[in-house]
């Protein structure tokens, strides 16, 4: 990890309504790193990662991305700084073609960041080059998913926030999934990734934080986790 | 034959104005999911704006052309700046509040265009160049028409490649999709919107202008247009450009032909036909469900009955009302018998709008048959006053029973428009019905008896009888019954697998919501000593929806405040000027801007704000 991580959450809260969420969260994640965001259903995944992104009403805290402060930021502000965010319930535009879906998430190339073009995301996800006219509401779940996220590389993220990829995913599509992240990994990009599935975050991530009850419980190696039964017991096991 | 042939092509003309005007509103609708009531407006600016162009340029086909460019252009302006000074400031509001926010530009560009053009109607110029008529079929047939038949599909054109074929139509029709997904992906939705407002204005703006060289331009245009522009939309299946199309195909022969077919229900025709369409067809010829707006009314906080001192409340203000008539004089009781009124008329809607989530714009209707039906009895039947009075809350019900049957089988703004298009075919019978109704001379004579006669008197009865019409809404919003009709509001799916009859409950609250209204009618009958058409006019219907929004829809409070603050404002205004619209829509606005939950709802944040504190 070099001496500034590329995102940075310090003491971050969020509220849907009246209801306090996340009571202060912190997380970094570096250049090149994949983090995963573990812990259980409700534990403030989600709303961790839709806090970042600025899509929630009411957050306080300090989030640094690149070493500029966003916490104030609308949406679009921080998706394009380079920040990409895929959503856990496939936010596909189920109007729209499969092309039309990757125009959406389309902006210009940005330094210090893999440079998306479509014919680079249909090698990535051939399924997706067969079906480059299909509407977004006639695909499957799995091929809902990874368009999600190749529509979010078409903004030439520096850092993917990813929630929840493996959920509800066929076992072969889950490990497509996994090969293709470890691909992004290769390519230089920043991953904070939300799971629940133990097995698939070892598989791609390199550290882990585990979240419960609106705060950070466990910081660490992703190994040490899965050395660490007494962690898992507390926060993970269901 | 050729007779047939030349109405086709004139309903095909009206077709294509409805097409240019609709398409701008199911746009604008789509995106922002605001029903834009200044649409009709943006219309009737683009006519006038048209007129005074053409008038100074319009002597050569460049310049008539022009000016039409120009007038749209600068109506898109107009909507653009809308968007960044209005509407912008109201996404996070409730849906209705935006609605009221459009109403308050209604009123704005009223006396503005009055102020500008004056009240008198303007005949424009006609098209150079396109002044004559062809022979069809040995039948004259004006040019300009035909060049306006061929205006229809080359703008559908035009808008299918700008929405199919460039980024920014793409983007726009992901952000009408998915507004935050949209944003997270760098998509900047006030930026998308601003320009959404910008093209279905123009359009507006367009279709206005294109009338000058066919009709009078006068300060009418813009609600008769927006009437039909969201029947067009509705019947045509919201969002849906192609279906707005066709609707407005549809339409305008409906209106070609219906004159010489039904010429005793011409007015209803068109209502009639969107209500069956929308009985068979849920949402409409091309809509599809997804695209279906949500139900209008957001759900809110629980109710919560006030407890301590504070309970007594209602029953102080009445003590306090009844003892107005020892100081007030004539004048202000009737004012304060009018706000009495108007508050259970509110109160009537609320019911549905609060409580039920429905929001209809045609509570009128049963206003008007309370009222009509109190004035029928007097004036058929000689009936005294109690028996009349009586009569008012059951006739509404009865007509609110017969149409809510049809109309809560929709929701959101399909139940909005059902419940337009019964009020306009009642308000339509009633004024074209000579013989029974008076038409629109109305019915005269409907006073009170001897011993209510006095102004003090009817005041007094007036609040005995709305008084306690309003602690039984009280009571329903907190019996079981307001329960399961909240619990429907805000989830009927739950509400249905818990055993509740979601429909049968709205129903219900559409019949107990139109007699409260038929009752506050026959009150308003005596009170006026007349009825007219008017009453169940669609002004009223949206009177009666400001009076609520105003109040705030999440406390009971809210639609009497807003019936009391409204009418005042009204009154007052009316009576020290003669731009009381100017100054009732800029009052509108501010509300709307300074509280977006409506001052009742205001006052009860800052109250338990201070008690949290």
């Amino acid at each position: 990890m070099t001496a500034q991580p590329l995102l940075s959450v310090r003491g971050l809260q969020a509220w849907y309504g009246r209801a306090h969420i996340l009571t202060g969260v912190d997380l970094a994640v570096g250049r090149g790193e994949v983090v995963a965001l573990m812990g259980r259903n409700g534990a403030g995944k989600t709303t961790t990662m839709r806090a970042i992104m600025g899509l929630l009403d009411r957050r306080s805290g300090a989030v640094a991305f690149d070493g500029r402060d966003v916490s104030a930021l609308p949406p679009h502000r921080i998706a394009r700084l380079g920040l990409g965010y895929v959503p856990e319930d496939r936010r596909v535009f189920t109007d729209l073609t499969v092309e039309e879906n990757l125009e959406v998430g389309r902006q210009p190339p940005r330094d210090g960041a893999p440079h998306w073009t479509p014919e680079r995301l249909y090698g990535l996800f051939p399924n997706l080059a067969e079906m480059r006219g299909r509407r977004g509401g006639r695909m499957s779940g799995g091929e809902q998913q990874m368009l999600t996220l190749a529509r979010t590389l078409m903004g030439n993220p520096s850092l993917l926030l990813l929630d929840e990829p493996s959920e509800g995913l066929a076992p072969r599509i889950v490990q497509q999934m996994a090969d293709a992240l470890r691909a992004l990994k290769a390519e230089g990009l920043s991953i904070l990734l939300s799971e629940q599935n133990l097995a698939f975050a070892a598989a791609v991530a390199d550290r882990a934080s585990v979240i419960e009850k609106g705060q950070i419980r466990f910081e660490g190696p992703m190994r040490t986790l899965l050395e660490d039964e007494a962690v898992r017991r507390a926060y993970l096991a269901v | 034959m050729s007779f047939y042939l030349v109405q086709f092509l004139s309903g095909l003309a009206t077709a294509a104005t409805l097409f240019l005007v609709s398409s701008g509103l199911t746009i604008v609708f789509g995106v922002t999911r605001i029903v834009n009531f200044a649409h009709g407006s943006f219309y009737m600016l683009g006519a006038y704006l048209g007129w005074s162009l053409v008038e100074r340029w319009g002597s050569t086909p460049l310049g008539f052309w022009g000016a039409v460019a120009v007038a749209a252009l600068a109506v898109g302006l107009l909507g653009a700046l809308m968007e960044v000074g209005l509407l912008r400031r109201l996404y996070r509001s409730p849906e209705l509040f935006q609605l009221l926010a459009t109403f308050g530009v209604v009123l704005v560009v009223q006396d503005a265009a009055s102020w500008i053009w004056g009240s008198e109607d303007l005949l424009g110029r006609r098209a150079p160049g396109l002044r004559g008529s062809v022979d069809i079929l040995d039948q004259p047939f004006p040019l300009y028409d035909l060049v306006l038949i061929g205006l229809g599909p080359l703008v559908l054109g035009l808008l299918w490649l700008l929405f199919n074929r460039t980024r920014w139509g793409t983007l726009v029709r992901a952000a009408t999709q998915d507004r935050d997904m949209a944003s997270a992906l760098g998509v900047d939705p006030a930026r998308l919107f601003t320009g959404v407002l910008f093209l279905g204005s123009a359009l507006a703006g367009l279709g206005g202008a294109l009338q000058v060289p066919r009709e009078a331009v006068n300060l009418h245009m813009d609600m008769a247009i927006v009437v039909e522009a969201f029947v067009v939309v509705v019947v045509g299946g919201m969002g849906s450009l192609t279906g707005a199309f066709v609707a407005s195909l549809l339409i305008g022969q409906l209106q070609a032909f219906g004159i010489l077919v039904f010429p005793q229900i011409t007015l209803v025709l068109v209502f009639l036909f969107m209500a069956v369409v929308l009985v068979i067809r849920p949402y409409g010829l091309l809509g599809r469900a997804e695209d279906a707006p949500p139900t209008a009314a957001s759900p809110g906080p629980p109710l919560i009955a006030a407890a301590g001192a504070v309970r007594w409340a209602p029953a102080l203000l009445l003590a306090l009302l009844a003892a107005v008539p020892l100081v007030a004089g004539d004048y202000a009781l009737i004012v304060l018998t009018e706000v009495v009124i108007l508050a259970l008329l509110a109160a009537s809607l609320h019911l549905l709008i609060g409580l039920g989530g429905l929001v209809s714009f045609g509570h009128a209707a049963y206003f008007g048959l309370g009222a009509y039906g109190a004035a029928l009895l007097v004036k058929h039947l000689a009936a005294p006053m109690p028996l009349a009075l009586a009569a008012a809350p059951l006739v509404a019900g009865l007509g609110a029973l017969a149409a809510g049957w049809f109309c809560v089988r929709r929701s959101g703004l399909y139940f909005a428009m059902l419940t337009l298009a019964f009020a306009q075919i009642v308000w339509s019978v009633t004024f074209q019905w000579y013989g029974f109704t008076g038409g629109d001379n109305g019915i005269l004579g409907v006073w009170p008896a001897d011993w209510a006669a006095g102004k003090a008197a009817y005041f007094w009865l007036t609040l005995a009888l709305a008084g306690g019409a309003l602690l039984l809404l009280r009571r329903a919003a907190f019996a079981p019954f307001g329960y399961t009709l909240r619990a429907g509001r805000d989830s009927a799916l739950r509400a249905e697998s818990v055993g509740i009859d979601v429909r049968r409950h709205q129903w219900l609250s559409f019949a107990l919501a139109g007699s409260a209204a038929g009752l506050a009618g026959g009150l308003y009958a005596f009170s006026k000593g007349s009825v007219f058409p008017t009453l169940m006019a669609v002004p009223v219907s949206v009177d009666a929806l400001v009076m609520v929004l105003m109040g705030g829809i999440q406390t009971l409070s809210g639609p009497v405040v807003g019936a009391a603050l409204f009418h005042l404002l009204e009154t007052e205004a009316m009576s020290r000027t003669d731009w009381w619209r100017l100054v009732l829509g800029t009052i509108i606005l501010v509300l709307v801007l300074a509280f977006p939950k409506g001052v009742a709802g205001f006052v009860r944040d800052l109250w338990t704000r201070g008690r949290d504190a």
